[in-house]
C-alpha cells in the first residue's frame, strides 16, 4: 500500500498528488512512469512520475479524472492509501546539451513536460516553456515552470489567459525568430497537438521529442498492448519509450489504438454514478 | 473394501474417467473444465498401481514426487498420509494436478502403460492436494528448522519462484519474493485460465507459503525498482524466476490493427483483469470469429477462452500437422469437444483491416510437410500459390515467447545466451557466485512443472551454497 501525503487540485479534475514510495523515488530518472492500480478489481494506469524526493520517499504524480479509475486514484484523501503502484517504468529522458529547446505542453500534458522541462534546464539547456490550454482554470503548473524558465508563454483557446489560440501558433513565432529558434523541441499533450507540433517542426528540421500514452496493461514489456509505429518499426512504447521521435511516429495509428476500447469506456461511463459522469463528461466534453 | 488385493486385482481395475462439465454448458461459463475425482473413484484408481519394485514415475517426474508412495495411502484410505507425502515433494501439487502434461512424464513411464493404460497419477495428486486444501486440520502441522538467518531474494512468484519459496523456506531459510505484477503467481495468474486453473487454487497454496513465513513484495519490478546488484547487497543469494514474458511478433501487414492482440494481453486482460467477469470494468474485444494463431498450450488456452467470451467461431490457424501440435493431448481434446475449428497447415501472411481500423480477415498460406528440423519435427514449406482468407474480426497471436530483458538489461555482467536466456549450469547458478536462475527466463518457453524443477534443484544448490559461504 502507497501512503498518499497530499493531494491538491490543480484544475478542473486535476489533481497533484504526493505519495510515499521510496523503492520509486530512490530509482526514478525524468521521463518514466509508474503504473497505479487502484483497487483490487481495477484497470492499471500509467501516469508519469511528475517529480520525486529520493530524501523523503515520495514521488508526485499529476492525474487527471477521466474515467472511474483515475477518479478512484484522486479521491484517496491524505492519509489514505493507494493499492499498488509499480515503477519506475519505461526508459528515462535522454537529456543532451541542445543550447535552445522549447517545451510544449497542452493540458495535462504540461505535467507529464514539468520533469523533463526541469531537467532540461538543470544540465544548462536554455528551456522556453509553452503551456497551452481550453481556458485560463486548465493552464497548470505555469509558475514551477517558470522558477526555471527563460520564458513561459501561454496559450489559451478564448485567449482568457496569454495569447488566443494554440500552441502551435506560439511555437511558429519562436522558429520565426532567429533569436529564439529552438534546437529542439519537446511536445507533450494530447495526440493531435503533438502530431501539429511535429508537422510544425518537420520542414525546419528541428529535432522533435514526444511522449506517448497508448493504452497499456504491465508497462513491462509483457503483452505489447503498448504498441506504436516509430518509422519502420513497431516499439512497445511501456518499454522502449514512452519517448520517441515526433517525426517518425504514425499518431494516426496512435490514435486509432487508443480508440480501441471507446464502447467499453463509454458503457462504464454510464453505470457511474450520474454526479460523476457529470464531473467527468464536464471535463472531456 | 477389500485393502490387500492381489497384482492380477490391480490390473482388472479399468482407468478412472474424469469427470467432466459437459462441453455445451461449459463454453458458458468459466468453471473448471474438469470437476475432480470423488474420494470411492480416486481409492480405486490407486489400487491401480501394482506398488512396482522399479518406480519409474518418480524418475519420470521433474520434481521427483515419491508418487507410489501417496498412491499406496491413498489407496489404504489413509488420506492424511497421502498428504503429508505429497506436499512434502511438491509445493504447488493443486496446481501440478491440473497442469502438468503427464501423459509426457510420469504417466508414459508407469509400467501399466506397457499393457493398457497407465494410472491416473495426475488425477490421484489433484484429488489429494485439494483435500488437503479442504482439510487444513487433518494436516500434520509442519515443522520448521532453526532460522538460518540467511537471506535469499527471489525474483518472480511463478511456478520457479513459488516451489523456491517454499523449499528454502523449509530449509530454515529468510525468504522475500519479488513480483513485478500487483498480484503473485505469474503465468498461473496471467496466463492459465480459470477453466483449467481456478485463481482460488493458486491463492491457497500462496497462503500456504505465508505460513511458511515468506514475505511477499508486489510491484518491485527487479531491473527498474530495485536492480540486481541492489539484491545482492542486501540478500545472501539470489533466484531469478521472472519468466519469459515478451511476446515473439508475428511481423506481418495488419498486426497493429484494432482487434489483433498477443496471447500475453488476451490472457493477461481475462485472467489477471477478469475481464471474463460480466460485473468487471476491464474492456476486451469479444470477437465473433476468432482466429489463434499457434498450436501449444497457450494457443488452445487463448481459443477456448474465445470461445467461452461468446464467439461463434474459434479457430486454431496451425502452419504444421495436429501431429506436431505442442499442446497437451489433452488440451486439444477439450478444444475439439467445444467445437474449436483446426486449420491445420497454414500459415497468416496478413491481417486484413477494414477502413476504419479493425480486423476483418487474415490471409493465409498454405502449407505441406518437407524435411524435419532442429527440433525433430518435419519443416512446415509454403506451397505456392496457395492462399486462402478467412472473415474474422479478432485475431490473437500465439506462437510462443521470448526471454523478457528488462531485467538483464540492467545487469550487465549476468551471462546470457545468443537469444537472452540466462545461462546456468545444470543447477540453476549462473556465472555470478549466489545468483541462480531457473524456469523461462532459462529454458525459453516451457512448462511449468520444468520450471518447479528448476526451483527445486536450485533451492538444494543455494542451500549448500549458503552452508560453503559460512
Amino acid at each position: 500500500m502507497f501512503e498518499v501525503l497530499q493531494n491538491d487540485t490543480l484544475a478542473p479534475n486535476v489533481h497533484r498528488m504526493v505519495i510515499r514510495a521510496p523503492r520509486i523515488a530512490k530509482a526514478r530518472q525524468p521521463g518514466q512512469f509508474v503504473i497505479v492500480h487502484p483497487e483490487a478489481d481495477g484497470e492499471r494506469i500509467p501516469l508519469t512520475i511528475g517529480d520525486a524526493d529520493p530524501q523523503a520517499g515520495t514521488i508526485t504524480l499529476f492525474i487527471q479524472a477521466v474515467g472511474a479509475s483515475t477518479l478512484k486514484i484522486v479521491s484517496t484523501p491524505v492519509g489514505g492509501s493507494i493499492r499498488d503502484i509499480a515503477g519506475p517504468l519505461g526508459k528515462a529522458t535522454d537529456i543532451e546539451q541542445w543550447g535552445r529547446v522549447a517545451c510544449v505542453g497542452g493540458g495535462l500534458g504540461t505535467a507529464v513536460l514539468y520533469p523533463l522541462a526541469k531537467a532540461l534546464a538543470e544540465s544548462g539547456n536554455e528551456v522556453t516553456t509553452i503551456i497551452g490550454g481550453r481556458s485560463k482554470p486548465f493552464i497548470i503548473l505555469a509558475e514551477e515552470l517558470a522558477a526555471f524558465s527563460t520564458d513561459v508563454l501561454v496559450a489559451t483557446e478564448d485567449g482568457s489567459l496569454g495569447q488566443q489560440g494554440f500552441v502551435t501558433n506560439v511555437l511558429q513565432e519562436l522558429i520565426d525568430n532567429p533569436d529564439k529558434r529552438p534546437s529542439a523541441v519537446f511536445a507533450i499533450g494530447p495526440v493531435p497537438m503533438m502530431r501539429a507540433v511535429a508537422e510544425l517542426t518537420r520542414p525546419y528540421g528541428i529535432k522533435t521529442i514526444v511522449s506517448l500514452n497508448p493504452i497499456m496493461i504491465d508497462g513491462t514489456g509483457m503483452c505489447g498492448g503498448c504498441r506504436v509505429k516509430v518509422g519502420d518499426e513497431t516499439k512497445f512504447a511501456c518499454v522502449d519509450g514512452p519517448e520517441f521521435d515526433g517525426h517518425l511516429v504514425d499518431f494516426g495509428l496512435l490514435m486509432d489504438r487508443l480508440s480501441m476500447y471507446r464502447d467499453t469506456e463509454a458503457k462504464i461511463l454510464e453505470e457511474l454514478p450520474k454526479e460523476l459522469r457529470d464531473k467527468i463528461i464536464k471535463v472531456k466534453r | 473394501m477389500k485393502k490387500n488385493l492381489t497384482p492380477k486385482e490391480r490390473m482388472a481395475i479399468e482407468r478412472v474417467k474424469m469427470p467432466e462439465q459437459d462441453p455445451q454448458r461449459r463454453i458458458g461459463n468459466f468453471e473448471e473444465v474438469n470437476q475432480g475425482l470423488t474420494e470411492e473413484q480416486a481409492i480405486r484408481e490407486a489400487q491401480r498401481c501394482l506398488l512396482c519394485k522399479s518406480r519409474p514415475c518418480i524418475a519420470g517426474c521433474p520434481v521427483r514426487v515419491r508418487i507410489p508412495d501417496f498412491i499406496a495411502a491413498l489407496a489404504e484410505g489413509n488420506l492424511p498420509e497421502a498428504a503429508r507425502i505429497l506436499l512434502a515433494d511438491n509445493t504447488l501439487p493443486a496446481v501440478c494436478g491440473r497442469v502438468c502434461p503427464q501423459e509426457t512424464q510420469c504417466e508414459q513411464v508407469c509400467v501399466r502403460s506397457a499393457k493398457g493404460a497407465p494410472v491416473a497419477i495426475g488425477y490421484l495428486e489433484r484429488f489429494v492436494a485439494d483435500w488437503a486444501m479442504a482439510h487444513p486440520d487433518k494436516l500434520p502441522k509442519e515443522q520448521l528448522p532453526e532460522p538460518t538467518g540467511k537471506k535469499i531474494a527471489i525474483v518472480g512468484s511463478g511456478p520457479a519462484g513459488l516451489t523456491m519459496a517454499g523449499e528454502l523456506a523449509r530449509m530454515g531459510h529468510g525468504v522475500t519474493l519479488f513480483e513485478a505484477l500487483h498480484d503473485t503467481g505469474g503465468v498461473l495468474r496471467y496466463g492459465i485460465p480459470e477453466f483449467r486453473l481456478p485463481k482460488r487454487i493458486v491463492d491457497t497454496e500462496v497462503k500456504r507459503l505465508l505460513d511458511l513465513g515468506v514475505e511477499i513484495e508486489c510491484n518491485v519490478v527487479v531491473g527498474k525498482t530495485v536492480t540486481l546488484d541492489e539484491l545482492r547487497q542486501e540478500f545472501d543469494a539470489i533466484f531469478i524466476g521472472n519468466g519469459a514474458g515478451l511476446p515473439v511478433m508475428l511481423n506481418i501487414d495488419g498486426e497493429n490493427l484494432k482487434g489483433v492482440y498477443s496471447a500475453n494481453e488476451y490472457l493477461t486482460r481475462v485472467n489477471l483483469m477478469a475481464a471474463w467477469r460480466n460485473d468487471h470494468p476491464t474492456p476486451i474485444i469479444h470477437g465473433k470469429r476468432v482466429a489463434v494463431i499457434g498450436g501449444g498450450n497457450t494457443a488452445m488456452d487463448a481459443v477456448r477462452t474465445s470461445k467461452r467470451l461468446g464467439a461463434d467461431r474459434s479457430i486454431i490457424v496451425y502452419r504444421r500437422t495436429e501431429a506436431e501440435m505442442p499442446a497437451r493431448i489433452e488440451e486439444m481434446h477439450h478444444a475439439k469437444e467445444e467445437g474449436i475449428e483446426f486449420i491445420l497447415l497454414a500459415a497468416p501472411l496478413e491481417i486484413l483491416g477494414d477502413e476504419n481500423g479493425w480486423v476483418k480477415g487474415l490471409l493465409c498460406q498454405r502449407m505441406q510437410l518437407g524435411e524435419p528440423d532442429a527440433s525433430g519435427r518435419r519443416r512446415p514449406v509454403a506451397i505456392e500459390g496457395e492462399t486462402f482468407e478467412l472473415e474474422v474480426d479478432v485475431v490473437v497471436n500465439a506462437i510462443g515467447t521470448r526471454a523478457n530483458p528488462l531485467l538483464t538489461a540492467t545487469a550487465p555482467d549476468l551471462k546470457l545466451n545468443k537469444w537472452g536466456n540466462i545461462e546456468t549450469d545444470e543447477n540453476g547458478a549462473t556465472n555470478l557466485p549466489g545468483v541462480y536462475a531457473g524456469g523461462d527466463i532459462v529454458r525459453g518457453g516451457a512448462t511449468v512443472i520444468l520450471a518447479m524443477g528448476d526451483g527445486k534443484s536450485a533451492a538444494v544448490a543455494i542451500d549448500s551454497f549458503l552452508k560453503q559461504k559460512n
